[in-house]
Formats: C-alpha cells, structure tokens, sequence
C-alpha cells in the first residue's frame, strides 16, 4: 500500500489496535483504510467532497459526505475512542466549536493543522508583504480553502484557556518530524492528542 | 440433487397466511410473484433483496414478459455486476398490491370469487416488507446478506433493518426517503383523481368489463413521469422543439416533442399496469414514515438494527431530494450505526438511479464486498 501523509502516518502509529475511529474530513480514506486493515480498528468518516466520499465508499470504508461545521452535531457523545481531524481545522468556519464537537463525540481527538507561524512564512509576508504562498500551503489568497490560519503558540493558548489537556503533540519540517524545540518558528505542521 | 423448484426465475407461491396488516385485518392466502438469480449458498448466507420501485417488478434482470424489454436493473443485477450473481443469490419480488403475480385488487377474493377491486385491503410499505419475510421464510433464508432498493425499494430496505433488524446484514438505500412529504402525497394525489375521475374506473370494477381506466392512468403517470425527470433533463432533451411539424397548429394537438413523449409514456405504461394497483401503492407510499412508527424519532428506528448503511441520493432528484437522505443519515449516525452517505451527481433527477452511472456502480459494489468473508 502508499505510505500514508506523513501527519497521518503520525496519528496511525498512536492510534490504539481495535477502537473506534471518527475521521473527519478524511478524504479518499487512506488513514481510515490502515487503521481498518492494520489496527482492527472500526472507523467512519466523514468529508465534504462528493468523489472523495465515493471513493472511499469503494474501498468499503463507512463514509457519510458532509461537513465538519454543521454535521458534527448528529453524531452521539463518546461514540468514538478517537475523534480525527487532520489538515481540517483551518478550513473550518468555526474551529472552536468543531474542536468542542470532536472532544464530546471522541474520548480522545488528534487534531493536525499547518503551522501560520513558520519562519517561511513569516519571512514571506515581511519581505514581499504579500500573503505566503509555500508548499505546505500552495493556494492564493482568494481561493484557499484555509479561512481560519492559526500557529502552535495559538493553538496551545486555545486548549489551555479551554482547559483541554494535550496528551502528545508532534511536529514535522517538510516530512520529516522534527522535536518540539522552537516549534512554533521552526515547524511546518503539528499533530496533538487531546484529551476532555 | 434434484431441482430445487423454489428457485429461479418466474416464480409463484401461494403461502397461508394470514399476513397481519397495519390497516386492520389481515390477508390469506398471499400470492407472491418473485425471480432469483444465482445459487444460494448451503447456509444460506448469500441472499441480497433488491426491491422495485412503484411501477417496477420481479424482473429485475430478466426480460419483461409483456414488454419483451430488459429487466428494469441489468445494469447492477447480473454476472460480474455490481449486485454479482456469480456470488450472491438475488432475490426480487413483485411487491403486495401490485399486479405481476403478487396478491393486489386484481387478484381473485376468496370471499366472492371475483377479483377484490376496491375490496383489497389498503396496504403499507411495511406490509410490504412482511409479504417479503414470509417469502424468505418459505425459501429458508433467515438472514439476508443485504436489501438493496431505489425510490419505493429504498423505503422497504429501511423498513426492513426497522422491522426484522436480525434479518439484515446491509441496506442500500438510494433516492429515496423515510417519510413521504406533503408535495409527494399531492402528486400522487392528482394521479389517484385522474384514475378515479376516468368514466371507465367504475369504482374500481372494470376487471368483467371491455374497457379498463387507461385514460387516466395514462394521465397519472405522466404526472408521475415529470417528477421522476428534471428540469434541466427535460430542457436538454425536448427545449421547446415541435414534433413532426414545422409550425405550432394553434390546437390541442401534441405539437411539441415533450408533449408526444408524455402521451407515449402514459399510454405504453397502462399496456404493463393495473389502474387500482397504482392506487393501492401510491397509498402504501403515502402512508410511509418510518419516525411516525418509532415514536417520531427517526432514530429510534434504527437502534436495535446491526446492519451496515449505504445511503445515496441524486442532486437532481427533486422527488426524493438529498435532504430527505440526509435526514435518514442524521438518524443513522444519531444511532451510532456504521453508516456511508454520497449525494451523486446526474442530470436525470429522480430516474438517475436507473440510469448508467458508473460511481453509483462502483460504490455499490464497494460498498457490497466489504461485507464479504464477515
């Protein structure tokens, strides 16, 4: 099989053998396919996009198409060992209420996003004084997908303030993980574990 | 080992009954006109039901024996198709109250030796589903490795996991509902009118007469046939071009090409269709909602049922839209049932489901062999 994303390879290898999974907005099921074949696990997802949704029905995965701001609601408290969330957040129209969402369905939730404080980007929009165009994030500012940007710093503030413990957290340059030293200037994307 | 006479294709059984109904009252004996395609496997474990829609029959995959036409779903229902006869054996059957072979207003009362008419019990989609149960028991088929159903079939295969929960492994709900709308019943309602107002109906008694209420089925299903269609479809097919002529003739003639084509599809259809069966199922339609039986809670339906989910709607299809699906798919998440829901799309509304649509294929077949070597 293709080696997975590498946020995705991340929460695949922390996932615990034979629990049920939730992946919201998963795409053409790639995460929810190795956790089904390799760890047992019973997932379901959910996503926006009708040809990744029939995709992923294809491969026999249980997928519902729709969307993680107004859909998360039909889903029943702690239904799921783990609520998934990987390069999503930041396309969310309300991240904090999608976040609340993914904790009360999911005993525990990952949750990956693309760092807005890499130094790249930083450097982007202080240099050309233009919003940064990079690989991680490689759409112009009128038709990126990406409406709420956020860095690790804001996100740490996020579940601090809301009293949301961070069971792990970890960090990629490029694909390659990275430790948590300067994170927030030096990492590309992070994945945490959270935890109500 | 000899033929096992059960099986195969047109087939008959009349069962004692009585079959409880939701009406009131009950019916005995139950004829049931059903087809299977494929062998059933030693224990039994590799039944699928696919289920018609309101004007379709047991001839899902074989040709109409009154039409001479191919069967309504050769396109999913066949060797190597998605609903894979090398592998599973499929059932269809011609649901109670129509008039390919199963008990309905044509078929002869008991009581009076003359054909029931308006005399037939009115039925439910649920009655339905049970004339189906008390066929699967008569074939020893306790569990059914999956339902699968579009539009009228897609009610049954829901009222199925709410009603014999243990007796479905898999539903394939596609352009359908759980409740039929207000606008529904009033379609439905100008069909039934054009029946009953045709001269020729006789409060249903024309089975001993020369002529049957053709005219107003044929009105009926016209109506019908535009809400299976979309605008878009319809405009892109016929526009506003004339038929047969350079000029509009100022009359009442069928002048333009959508016009000629309705009239086509209404009379072809009274040559297959029993006006009083039409009625009898429009009202089983109508009755539908599967909340209302479960205490109003959609979701209540679906809590005692293991089956898996595979929900499918069409953006075009404005008879059973997309939010009627996902209403049905709130419930099933509601009650934490492994579920799967895609909004396809097709220019033919309603119709899509019967129509060449490879995703619908694929995600079917998917959607049927991850329940495989379970």
């Amino acid at each position: 099989m293709t080696a997975l994303r590498p946020d995705l390879a991340i929460i695949a290898d922390n996932v615990a053998p034979g629990s049920r999974v939730l992946d919201v907005g998963c795409g053409d099921g790639a995460l929810m396919a190795a956790l089904r074949d390799e760890r047992q696990c019973d997932a379901r997802g959910l996503e926006l996009d009708g040809h990744n949704v029939a995709a992923a029905m294809a491969r026999g995965l249980s997928v519902v198409q729709g969307d993680a701001d107004t859909d998360l609601a039909d889903y029943p408290d702690s239904a799921f060992d783990y609520a998934i969330l990987s390069q999503t957040l930041q396309t969310t129209r309300r991240p904090d209420i999608v976040l609340e969402n993914l904790l009360r369905i999911g005993r525990q939730a990952f949750v990956s996003f693309p760092n807005f404080a890499h130094w790249r980007m930083r450097a982007a929009l202080v240099t050309h004084g233009r919003m940064p165009i990079t690989r991680q994030l490689p759409l112009a500012w009128y038709d990126t997908p990406n409406i709420h940007h956020l860095s690790i710093d804001d996100f740490r503030d996020f579940v601090n303030a809301r009293g949301i413990a961070v069971e792990g957290c970890w960090f990629l340059a490029g694909e390659k993980r990275r430790g948590s030293g300067w994170a927030n200037l030096l990492a590309q994307h992070a994945v945490f574990l959270l935890r109500r | 080992m000899s033929e096992d006479t059960r099986f195969g294709l047109g087939r008959t059984v009349t069962l004692p009954g009585p079959l409880r109904l939701d009406g009131g009252g009950s019916l005995a004996p139950v004829e049931i006109a059903y087809e299977t395609y494929g062998t059933l496997a030693p224990d039994a474990s590799n039944a699928i039901l696919v289920c018609h829609a309101l004007t379709g029959d047991q001839h899902v995959a074989s040709e109409h024996p009154r039409t001479g036409k191919p069967g309504w779903w050769t396109r999913m229902v066949g060797p190597g198709k998605p609903i894979d006869t090398d592998r599973f054996c499929v059932i269809c059957t011609n649901v109670l109250g129509s008039c390919m072979g199963s008990s309905g207003p044509a078929s002869r009362n008991p009581a009076t030796g003359t054909p029931y008419a308006m005399a037939f019990p009115v039925i439910t989609i649920r009655d339905m589903v049970r004339a189906q149960a008390m066929l699967l028991d008569h074939l020893g088929i306790e569990r059914l490795f999956a339902i699968v159903g579009g539009s009228m079939g897609g009610m049954q295969a829901l009222s199925w996991t709410a009603t014999y929960p243990d007796r479905v492994a898999a539903a394939v709900v596609i352009a359908s509902t759980a409740r039929h709308s207000a606008q529904n019943i009033a379609f439905h309602e100008v069909g039934r009118q054009a029946i009953m107002a045709d001269p020729d109906w006789r409060d249903g008694n024309y089975y001993a007469a020369d002529t049957t209420p053709s005219a107003g089925l044929a009105v009926a299903r016209m109506a019908a046939h535009i809400t299976y269609l979309s605008e878009a479809g319809l405009t892109e097919k016929f526009g506003r071009k004339l038929q047969g002529r350079e000029a509009k003739t100022f009359g009442f003639d069928a002048d333009f090409q959508v016009e000629s084509y309705l009239r086509y599809q209404g009379l072809s259809f009274t040559d297959r269709f029993d006006a009083n069966s039409y009625l009898y199922i429009t009202r089983a339609m109508d009755y539908f909602d599967l909340a209302e039986e479960h205490g109003g809670m959609l979701a209540n339906a679906f809590r005692s049922s293991r089956a898996r989910f595979c929900v499918v709607s069409f953006d075009t299809d404005w008879l059973y839209p997309t939010a009627e699906s996902r209403a049905v798919v709130r419930a099933l998440n509601a009650a934490a049932a492994p579920a799967s829901f895609v909004e396809l799309s097709s220019p033919f509304g309603h119709d899509a489901f019967l129509l060449e649509n490879a995703e619908l294929a694929r995600l079917v077949d998917g959607f049927l062999r991850a329940g495989d070597g379970k």
